[in-house]
């Protein structure tokens, strides 16, 4: 078993996400997330898909997904190859000084953004691998999380190869 | 012109001569439409569920699309078991669904239901019109989706304002599928991989399915299977698609195969799979099926290559086209096997395997022995789903390709005679009959209406045992003989019930008579239903324990 990352260009049009996501649940595959956004060019959209499986159901989720019809395009991405990111909003309760001082200073370390500040709380958000906003998360639990968002993972494979829709 | 006129126009564009359906009020508008058409025969059908069945037994008695329309509400979702049975055997019926008008969409409105939602994991594709002007793309690109590549049934919603909406409609448009193209020619490379791995093998088997129907290879598969000297397996969906009389012909393998076919294969050293996707009910307990044989897999939907089996050499392509390939390779390297120690050993276990003769009791394995004596070769059968299915299976041999209709991977009781009414409307010059249970028939008896009043005559063969038979004999064979709920207390009486509909119902008490009423039902021109009682104890035999190997078949 292991984590493999897909991306997926689809026709960006209502119904499409359904049709993706009615797949993976009547073929059995598990979804770890999926994250969909429009392209540069407005009628297509781009999924990145995170799966769990071994090497023959991953086979079998690209192929599945190749099958749909509003699936264009799908691509494989080598987690070393990649650029993987995923973005969170933590809230922190910070009533007391030390708090306070101590998530901006994690804030600090992990290169996160403050962006909300109240009297006994802040909304911090982090950008990077999930594994990183994992352990963001465990040093601030102790400190108390209000509440807790993240995306999901975007991916793109570095260097110049590219999943484009072909004219 | 309105979206109504517009759907008609578009499915005549498509030649489609006859639809199979049910009216109610939000398909009106459409209904209007037809009832000035000339072109287009619509069948009122007595049950929605009757109609995609028919159309599916349209489709495959054509090998094309057949269309069949309903109402919202009930009327899609009594569809639904037909559209999951033609997704299940890739047959590619076009389902017309009416629905509510766009601004009700979504609050709960007076029949209204979600067949998009629904139909999502049992259609290739579905669509639900939300502009008129799109009706002319959205039939063509059905049509096209429906018949191409693996076939496959699709759904058009239309919101009832979208049939009353007016437009001004375009109808030369042209597909164009970013994301749909079937790859239909197979690679050169793979082919003389292929043919090394034929060549080099000692006990080859060619195992078709029914893509081999879809694709009409036959021609392809008979030159190949002699150039080989290779033994045709069928799958269930596959049977027929060579003559069952042919010497290299093996009959079904699987849970209920013949004897021969599942020695055969698991003998094999060398498995010519095309247009089969390795189902459960084929390959048995699939650790087990094959180990010793290189498997070479044809299919044209490329997510069956690996799904249920490992296999050696995949090749995506059409059968047609692959199977034309290997052959031209064969004949381009002058290669023609003849007889093998393997052929003749083949020939030897057809020996012990076969049939004798249908005469004495009247049993279920008599009967449908005695229907294939009167049945002319390009006559069409249609059987329903259980034991009467696998009796067929087992013992009524298909002569001409494509002439054996039945549900096999969703195996839908009620499948057959709703079937048997849309093979005779589309091939009207053959006699057609469905095997029968009388479990399965009870469940659309109703169309027998639609076959009298819209003068569609078949014949139903129900193997009567007043039991849901294949349930007993799994409660015989596997549960200590405990009938739970599967004993029908002889209800109905099946003659009476065909007369009431104004059909002809006939009880048979021997062969004798069963061989005179089949006689006159083949040539008769109104349905004749043939009661055949049969005894209530009789199996269907060989079997292949559920999970089990093929080798542990009982016989």
């Amino acid at each position: 078993m292991g984590e493999y990352i897909l991306a997926a260009l689809v026709e960006h049009k209502p119904g499409v996400l359904h049709k993706v996501s009615n797949m993976f649940r009547k073929r059995n595959f598990n979804i770890e997330s999926i994250t969909v956004g429009a392209c540069e060019d407005g009628d297509v959209a781009r999924m990145t898909i995170t799966v769990q499986g071994d090497e023959a159901v991953v086979e079998q989720v690209v192929k599945q997904l190749q099958k749909l019809v509003d699936v264009i395009k799908v691509s494989r991405l080598e987690p070393s190859k990649s650029v993987v990111r995923e973005l969170a909003l933590v809230k922190v309760y910070t009533a007391d000084s030390k708090a306070k001082s101590d998530v901006v200073n994690y804030a600090t370390i992990f290169r996160g953004r403050i962006v909300d500040v109240s009297k006994d709380s802040m909304i911090i958000e982090v950008t990077g691998s999930p594994s990183k906003i994992d352990a963001f998360v465990e040093l601030v639990k102790p400190y108390g999380i209000k509440e807790f968002a993240r995306t999901g993972v975007v991916a793109m494979s570095r260097g110049l190869k590219s999943l484009k829709v072909e004219e | 012109m309105s979206g109504s006129q517009a759907l008609i126009e578009a499915l005549k564009r498509e030649g489609v001569k006859v639809i199979f359906g049910i009216p109610g009020g939000a398909i009106m508008p459409v209904y209007d439409v037809l009832y000035d058409e000339k072109d287009i025969r619509h069948i009122l059908m007595r049950h929605e569920q009757c109609a995609a069945h028919a159309a599916d037994g349209y489709a495959r008695a054509l090998r094309g699309p057949g269309v069949c329309m309903a109402t919202s509400g009930p009327g899609a979702t009594n569809l639904v078991t037909g559209i999951a049975n033609a997704y299940m055997d890739s047959s590619p019926v076009v389902a017309i669904t009416g629905q509510v008008a766009t601004h009700l969409i979504g609050k709960d409105a007076f029949q209204e239901t979600d067949i998009i939602g629904i139909t999502t994991p049992i259609t290739k594709y579905n669509y639900q019109v939300r502009r008129v002007e799109d009706i002319p793309r959205i039939v063509k690109e059905a049509f096209y989706i429906a018949s191409t590549g693996r076939p496959g049934p699709v759904v058009i919603d239309v919101p009832r304002d979208m049939q009353t909406g007016i437009a001004d409609v375009d109808f030369n448009v042209k597909v164009s599928i970013r994301g749909y193209k079937p790859n239909v020619e197979p690679h050169p490379l793979q082919v003389k991989r292929a043919v090394d791995i034929l060549v080099g093998s000692e006990r080859p088997v060619i195992l078709a399915g029914g893509g081999v129907h879809w694709s009409k290879a036959y021609g392809e598969l008979l030159t190949l299977a002699e150039l080989l000297m290779a033994p045709v397996a069928t799958t269930f969906m596959g049977k027929g698609v060579i003559p069952e009389n042919h010497p290299l012909a093996l009959g079904c393998v699987g849970m209920h195969g013949r004897v021969e076919a599942n020695k055969a294969i698991m003998a094999s050293d060398a498995i010519l799979a095309v247009g089969v996707r390795f189902s459960d009910r084929t390959t048995g307990k699939v650790d087990e099926f094959c180990h010793d044989a290189k498997i070479i897999h044809i299919d044209i939907d490329p997510s069956e290559i690996r799904k249920n089996v490992p296999v050696h050499l995949p090749i995506v392509a059409d059968a047609k086209y692959a199977l034309k390939a290997i052959i031209d390779e064969l004949i381009r390297r002058g290669f023609k096997r003849e007889k093998s120690d393997w052929i003749r050993r083949i020939e030897m276990l057809k020996k012990e395997c076969e049939d004798s003769e249908p005469g004495g009791d009247l049993t279920a394995v008599n009967a449908i022995k005695l229907l294939r004596k009167v049945l002319p070769e390009k006559a069409i059968v249609t059987t329903e789903v259980g034991q009467n299915q696998m009796w067929a299976s087992l013992h009524f041999r298909v002569l001409k390709p494509g002439t054996f209709i039945s549900s096999g991977g969703l195996g839908t009781m009620g499948f057959g005679f709703p079937a048997a009414l849309g093979a005779k409307v589309a091939v009207p010059d053959v006699p057609v009959v469905d095997i029968a249970g009388d479990g399965s028939f009870l469940m659309t008896e109703q169309d027998l209406a639609t076959s009298v009043v819209e003068d569609i005559p078949v014949t139903v063969m129900v193997l009567n045992n007043s039991s849901l038979g294949m349930v007993a004999q799994w409660q015989r064979f596997f549960f200590g003989r405990r009938y739970s709920h599967t004993d029908l207390k002889g209800v109905p009486d099946f003659a009476r019930l065909a007369e009431a509909f104004g059909a002809r119902g006939v009880r048979v008490g021997s062969l004798n008579e069963l061989e005179q009423v089949l006689r006159e039902a083949v040539k008769s021109d109104v349905t004749v239903v043939i009661d055949v009682p049969i005894p209530k104890e009789e199996d269907v035999l060989p079997i292949v324990p559920p999970g089990r190997s093929l080798k542990d078949m009982i016989c």
